[in-house]
């Protein structure tokens, strides 16, 4: 009942921040996994990345407050997500237009 | 002296272009090419033997003279083997005997060899020979020998199977390879004996006299003969296969199947006596350190040349005849120099050796030359279809006389001063070893008589056209040669080919000669009485010894024993379970290693399915796995 009490009370314990960022990368690798659409599977991706983030984010708060790198850490990995994300996007209708399928299980002709 | 360097470059260089451009050259040019060359090397010889045997004498002894020494490879501190050129008394004669006939069997070839096709390739072989045997006898150490020694079996064997499109010349050049191949191994582990112990391969050390060389070798000893007789018995070895001394002599007969001009070259004036030269080569290091290995050769010389000669006496093939007299020839030098003690008068048996190697390599180069004449105009070997020729070969005719008077030992051709000399050599080593040699000498006279009887007189046969004289360019080096013949006798050849190489006088020993030329003379006439008309007691002689006669013919049986014990001994015995232990031991191991690897990639080539979300869930259980690992243990 502790840490029901403190979240009323306005003070968010370090378990609740890691608790979401864990359910959000499980359900990255899942759909990641379980997705057979290449922009469900980008969209996993970014779920992970993002848990990634709220991890830095959270730990430099907790754990070394008045200190800045893993707030930008985080910063970088988003700008560096967004990028990824456009790449991602550009071969994703490139293979639309040569395959008219963005099926993932279509895509191993490259393997030999 | 640093010109003798050409003498063995040129034969090389003639050896790359003709053997490069091949049948791009005409083969004239490729003929005058070889021919030319040799006649360049010969004039150098010559110049050689004159400069060396005039200017390099202190106080009558010839001194070695080493013009070209460089070091080529170095093992230990001791050991290196070089590659130079050393000038001695016999490494000049070799020069001129090589030179001299391989000039005039090149000259020969251009008339023999006419039309033949590969005729740009045989005088590219001849080249290599030429040049290898060269090598050979100017080597500074023995490594450099054997390397030389070796690249001449090569030549042989290149240019025994000449005419390799017919399935008797190439079983001939291999067994010619292989025999002497076999023993050249004993020569080679008698080389590293030697050198461990002596820690040097250099000519000029070993025999100089120097005891302090073969100090470690005292009380080394191995199944209690002493270890420089192994080591010397084992380079022997060596030099009897390449000789031809019983029981390997097998090779030399087959030999023939090359052309003729290569027999005379290589097969009875050249590389034959190489084992000789050896011998000759090393003879202080046999005479001090091993005398009862000289003494072995004396005797394995002697029988082989008994032997040799009994067989000679019944083969049909004429150059199957000149083949067993050279074995039988070669058998006399190895005589002369197993007999034979060091310096002057003892070193009797040396000098005679290399005497008779000298006029032998004349008259049995000019012996196989006259044969090859009568071949080129008849186009048979066969004794039986010759007869009554010297009326169409007058030049060989006359030419081959002089050479059977030569060997028979007939003063005053040469062959009787060489012959000779290694009879009283013989007579001083034992009465009976001078009387078995005496013996041979009759049995030489009376063979070559035989031959000479059976070509050019007798009964003629009828041929398909009627036999005509050779071209110039095989009637010249006949009548060199004879010229050579009739006069090398005459060369005091003390003045230049001692044990010692010190000046010594060769007196003739008058009883010796006596008895000899008698018995020449003896068997001539026999021989004459035998074979100049059509007679019957050949016939007669031979049911009466049929035995032996059979026997000789088949020479002795020795090629049967040898196809004996490598077919039904080692190959049935030996060879037989080795290969099968390759093929299912080894080869399977082999086999097994790959089917092994294939069964693997077979099975785990499905993992690459490029499918990129099954690469992520192995990952993800990887991952997993290894974090559980690590939390747990």
């Amino acid at each position: 009942m502790d840490i029901l009490n403190n979240m009323l009370s306005g003070q968010v314990p370090i378990e609740a921040y890691l608790g979401v960022s864990l359910i959000m990368f499980f359900a990255g690798i899942y759909g990641f996994l379980s997705r057979k659409n290449l922009l469900m599977i980008l969209v996993s991706i970014e779920l992970m990345l993002n848990a990634a983030d709220i991890n830095f984010v959270v730990f430099n708060r907790y754990l070394y407050p008045g200190q800045m790198e893993g707030f930008f850490f985080a910063l970088f990995a988003i700008a560096i997500a967004a990028c990824e994300t456009a790449v991602a996007i550009a071969i994703i209708i490139n293979i639309y237009r040569n395959l008219t399928s963005v099926e993932v299980g279509e895509l191993d002709e490259m393997k030999e | 002296m640093q010109y003798t360097l050409l003498i063995i470059l040129l034969p090389l260089i003639s050896f790359i272009v003709l053997g490069f451009l091949d049948s791009n050259l005409k083969p004239k040019v490729a003929g005058a090419i070889g021919a030319t060359v040799l006649g360049i090397i010969t004039v150098l010889s010559y110049y050689t033997a004159f400069e060396y045997f005039t200017y390099h004498q202190i106080a009558g002894v010839y001194e070695k003279v080493i013009p070209l020494h460089v070091e080529w490879v170095r093992f230990t501190e001791f050991l290196h083997i070089d590659l130079g050129i050393l000038l001695d008394p016999i490494s000049v004669m070799m020069l001129v005997v090589i030179t001299t006939v391989s000039f005039m069997v090149n000259i020969y070839s251009l008339a023999y060899m006419e039309g033949e096709k590969g005729f740009q390739r045989y005088y590219a072989f001849l080249s290599l020979f030429t040049f290898s045997m060269l090598g050979l006898v100017i080597a500074t150490n023995i490594f450099q020998m054997y390397i030389f020694w070796e690249l001449v079996g090569v030549s042989s064997y290149l240019l025994i199977g000449f005419y390799y499109t017919k399935p008797s010349a190439v079983a001939a050049a291999k067994k010619a390879f292989i025999v002497t191949r076999f023993a050249d191994l004993g020569f080679l582990v008698g080389i590293l004996f030697l050198s461990f112990y002596t820690k040097t391969f250099d000519f000029g050390v070993l025999t100089s006299g120097d005891a302090s060389v073969f100090a470690s070798t005292a009380g080394v000893s191995f199944m209690g003969i002493s270890g420089m007789s192994w080591a010397m018995g084992l380079i022997f070895i060596g030099g009897a296969g390449k000789s031809a001394m019983f029981p390997l002599h097998i090779w030399l007969p087959d030999a023939m199947e090359g052309p003729t001009p290569v027999s005379a070259l290589i097969h009875a004036a050249t590389m034959v006596v190489a084992g000789v030269f050896l011998v000759a080569r090393l003879f202080p290091v046999y005479e001090v350190y091993a005398p009862e290995v000289l003494h072995g050769i004396a005797y394995v010389g002697a029988f082989t040349a008994l032997f040799a000669a009994v067989i000679a006496c019944v083969q049909t093939d004429i150059k199957r005849v000149l083949a067993f007299s050279t074995i039988s020839q070669i058998g006399f030098m190895m005589v002369g120099l197993g007999v034979s003690g060091y310096g002057g008068h003892e070193g009797l048996g040396y000098m005679a050796s290399m005497f008779h190697l000298f006029t032998h390599a004349m008259f049995k180069a000019l012996l196989f030359l006259g044969a090859g004449s009568v071949i080129h105009s008849i186009h048979n070997n066969e004794l039986n279809h010759m007869g009554g020729l010297r009326k169409y070969l007058p030049i060989t005719n006359i030419t081959f006389l002089i050479a059977c008077l030569a060997i028979a030992g007939i003063p005053p051709f040469s062959g009787f001063f060489s012959k000779d000399e290694i009879l009283s050599a013989c007579y001083k080593f034992s009465p009976y070893m001078g009387a078995t040699m005496t013996f041979i000498a009759g049995l030489t006279a009376f063979y070559m008589f035989r031959l000479y009887y059976g070509i050019f007189w007798g009964k003629e046969h009828k041929h398909a056209h009627t036999p005509h004289e050779s071209k110039f360019a095989m009637a010249f080096p006949l009548v060199f040669l004879a010229a050579f013949t009739v006069f090398a006798g005459w060369i005091p050849f003390g003045h230049f080919v001692t044990s010692d190489r010190a000046n010594y006088d060769i007196h003739l020993d008058y009883t010796v000669a006596g008895i000899s030329v008698a018995i020449a003379v003896l068997s001539i006439i026999l021989a004459t009485i035998m074979y100049r008309k059509e007679s019957v007691v050949p016939q007669k002689l031979a049911s009466c010894f049929s035995g032996l006669f059979k026997a000789a013919s088949h020479r002795f049986y020795i090629d049967e024993i040898y196809i004996f014990i490598t077919k039904r001994i080692i190959f049935k015995h030996v060879s037989t379970p080795i290969a099968w232990l390759d093929r299912h031991v080894i080869d399977a191991t082999m086999n097994g290693l790959a089917s092994t690897t294939q069964w693997t990639s077979v099975k785990i080539k499905d993992f690459q399915s490029g499918q990129v979300q099954q690469y992520a869930y192995v990952f993800l259980l990887g991952t997993l796995l290894i974090a559980g690992l690590v939390l747990f243990f």
